[in-house]
């Protein structure tokens, strides 16, 4: 097992931010965690990271008890925090070799180390530029490199792709599966992006209010979901008793009223019930503004279980905004 | 080890690679030196002084005399005749004037017939310097007046014969070794204060914690680095400074060599102290609302720009702690007395034991987790 988590807990004094997690991560696997702001994410990778004390239960990063044995620990593992935290007026390469340094990468294995990871996260012809004139997609992909000067074995990225245009999130999706089949990573990703889960990992957890409410592959977690497909409508004007009428369809699990007229329907067999409420609202003179048929997807999944919208929660406020730099005052 | 080297190699490239924190630390304490070395401790000149004659006799006459004299020498106080007392006062009040003098009427009767005779001085003491500075010139000019014309043959009173010790010192240069103690301060503050901080919030330290890097491999990078930037600051300002305020012995090597001794353990102690007070704050507006405070709480009572004879008592005891103290004296007996090692030991002493005092405290503040 790369990772195994039992029963951990964390406790910030009253408040319980996550509530005995336990899961097990197999080598070679891609992990999500999936969960809004606040259900305990971020906790629960620090812990696993060595980042801060476990309160109860233990972490196994690849045998090592991050709690008895952190250093060994820390050595098998690379992590990519959510921030982009290198530094600026570094180059790429000052930046990749003082990562080396910190992780003890002796001098030969560090200068093939930082040439292999270069081309592997395609910037070799930026090596000698400053950090500050990457973008921000080619910044994400200098941490990704920094996360893996020391050839670990286990990856945690915190939210790799937070922040960048579809193309670059695309551009660093292929890059980790690229790295993962090269060096037979183990990865541990938290992402806010379904498709993204959807698209990377081999296994998801949800994690809602410090608790997993959720483990399994992506089209397990989907055909859990009552409903395969998901038809959205809209109505002009609809009667009262409309909720119900379309409740009473035959194949409908699960009606959600979305507000201004807009109805979620989860259905066992789309195809029948979209003719069924088509009738319905032409029985009843409803008009329809507007009608969608799709699949469960992992967003179902995620409402499903936390009975939150994962969408609302995609744009993040900044960790911190930095006040101006200048400001002295002697 | 090689992982402090790595901490400070990034510390001193990033350093490097952008000289705003060395022009930062360097730009204050320059202006400060020379806007303050040519303000403070000059004599007063070109001040106007009022003067009422009402007398109009020869003892008055001595008095334009006298006040003539000092407008084309000293030139401490330019005389402008006023014909009324009422009017001279009006004018030191809305400020037209600086002083005035009243000569009285009958004034050259009572001087010939002994009958203690005055001269009157309005001033405007809302300005205690150039009101105290024109009364001691008028006093001086009074003891003047009234010598007797032939001396006598033995001298009647003991007179005070001051011996200075030293060369005539200017008060840029008695502001010099405040300068360079705190031109190393603001390099402390800048690169162990708010840089260390920001990188704390921008989570660039969360990028070391998951390194196998150990707590005291972290720290003392963090402050070694931060003492090298410091004795960088302080080398470039003493050189600059002394140039500057026109001090040659810094090209003795003996006193090169005494001044990189204090310049090292100030810079030590300095990012010792700092790193303690900021182990654990989190916030970065926390360094910046905290430097204003700092600098004058450890700058001012030091001794730099006023001597700590005039403090009180309790401000006296502020500065046998401040480590500002230690450094500007240490810096003073280099640069202006020449005093030799014996008298810095001292200094280096207490510097050093406070370095390693609040090192120790930090190490032990430090968490090793977020």
């Amino acid at each position: 097992m790369a990772i195994q988590v039992e029963r951990i807990v964390k406790r910030f004094g009253d408040f319980t931010a996550v509530k005995g997690v336990s899961f097990q991560v197999a080598d070679g696997e891609v992990f999500g965690l999936l969960g809004p702001n606040g259900a305990g994410k971020s906790t629960l990778i620090r812990m696993m990271t060595t980042l801060i004390p476990i309160t109860e239960g233990r972490a196994f990063i690849d045998g090592h008890d991050v709690a008895e044995e952190p250093d060994a620990a820390r050595r098998c593992m690379g992590v990519i925090p959510q921030a982009l935290t290198s530094d600026i007026n570094l180059t790429v390469e000052e930046n990749l070799s003082i990562y080396a340094k910190l992780y003890g990468v002796p001098r030969e294995a560090r200068k093939r180390a930082i040439d292999e990871l270069l081309e592997a996260v395609d910037l070799t012809k930026w090596r000698d530029a400053e950090t500050r004139t990457l973008s921000g997609g080619m910044r994400r992909r200098l941490e990704i490199a920094r996360g893996l000067v020391h050839s670990p074995r286990i990856f945690f990225l915190d939210e790799p792709t937070t922040g960048l245009d579809p193309v670059s999130r695309v551009a660093v999706w292929e890059m980790l599966g690229k790295l993962k089949a090269q060096r037979g990573l183990t990865i541990l990703i938290t992402t806010h992006y379904m498709d993204e889960a959807d698209r990377l990992c081999d296994r998801i957890a949800i994690v809602d209010h410090g608790e997993l409410v959720a483990l399994d592959t992506p089209a397990a977690l989907k055909r859990s979901v009552p409903g395969n497909n998901v038809i959205e409508v809209q109505f002009q004007a609809p009667p009262e008793d409309l909720h119900g009428r379309l409740a009473a369809l035959p194949g409908v699990t699960s009606v959600q009223d979305e507000g201004a007229a807009m109805f979620r329907v989860l259905s066992t067999d789309g195809s029948r019930t979209t003719t069924d409420l088509v009738e319905t609202a032409v029985r009843m003179g409803v008009e329809i503004k507007s009608l969608s048929v799709q699949n469960t997807t992992l967003d179902d999944v995620f409402v499903h279980y936390t009975g939150r919208q994962l969408r609302d929660e995609a744009v993040k406020a900044p960790l911190f905004v930095m006040p101006p730099r200048p400001g002295m005052q002697p | 080890m090689s992982r402090m080297l790595a901490i400070i190699e990034r510390e001193l490239r990033k350093f490097f690679r952008s000289p705003a924190l060395m022009l930062a630390a360097m730009v204050f304490p320059l202006v400060q030196l020379v806007i303050l070395g040519n303000a403070f401790g000059g004599k007063i000149t070109g001040a106007r002084m009022g003067v009422v004659d009402y007398d109009g006799g020869p003892q008055a006459l001595r008095v334009w005399e006298a006040f003539d004299a000092i407008g084309s020498n000293a030139r401490t106080f330019q005389a402008i005749r006023y014909a009324s007392d009422k009017q001279a006062q009006e004018d030191v009040r809305t400020g037209r004037i600086d002083a005035a003098v009243v000569i009285p009427p009958q004034f050259s009767r009572r001087v010939l017939a002994g009958e203690d005779p005055r001269i009157g001085l309005v001033v405007d003491n809302s300005d205690q310097f150039l009101s105290s500075s024109l009364e001691a010139k008028l006093q001086e000019l009074t003891t003047a007046l009234n010598q007797p014309q032939v001396p006598p043959r033995v001298t009647r009173a003991i007179s005070l014969d001051l011996v200075e010790l030293y060369p005539f010192i200017d008060y840029m240069k008695y502001l010099l070794p405040g300068s360079i103690t705190l031109a190393m301060f603001v390099s402390v503050m800048i690169g162990g204060g708010l840089l260390y901080i920001d990188d704390k919030a921008r989570g660039v330290h969360e990028g070391f914690l998951v390194t196998p890097i150990t707590k005291l491999e972290l720290v003392f990078g963090l402050v070694a680095s931060g003492a090298i930037k410091a004795v960088m600051a302080g080398l470039v300002i003493t050189v600059l400074g002394s140039l500057i305020s026109g001090l040659g012995v810094i090209f003795q090597p003996a006193i090169l060599a005494q001044l990189l001794l204090m310049i090292a353990a100030t810079s030590f102690a300095f990012n010792a102290m700092m790193f303690l007070m900021m182990v654990r704050i989190e916030d970065p507006l926390v360094p910046r609302a905290m430097f204003g405070i700092l600098n004058t709480l450890l700058f001012f009572p030091s001794g730099a720009i006023y001597p700590i004879h005039a403090f009180p008592g309790w401000l006296r005891a502020l500065a046998t702690v401040d480590p500002f103290t230690y450094a500007v004296h240490g810096f003073k007996a280099i640069l202006l007395k020449e005093a030799g090692f014996q008298a810095i030991v001292p200094d280096l002493l207490f510097l050093v034991a406070i370095g390693a005092l609040t090192l120790t405290l930090a190490t032990r503040l430090f968490k090793r987790t977020l």
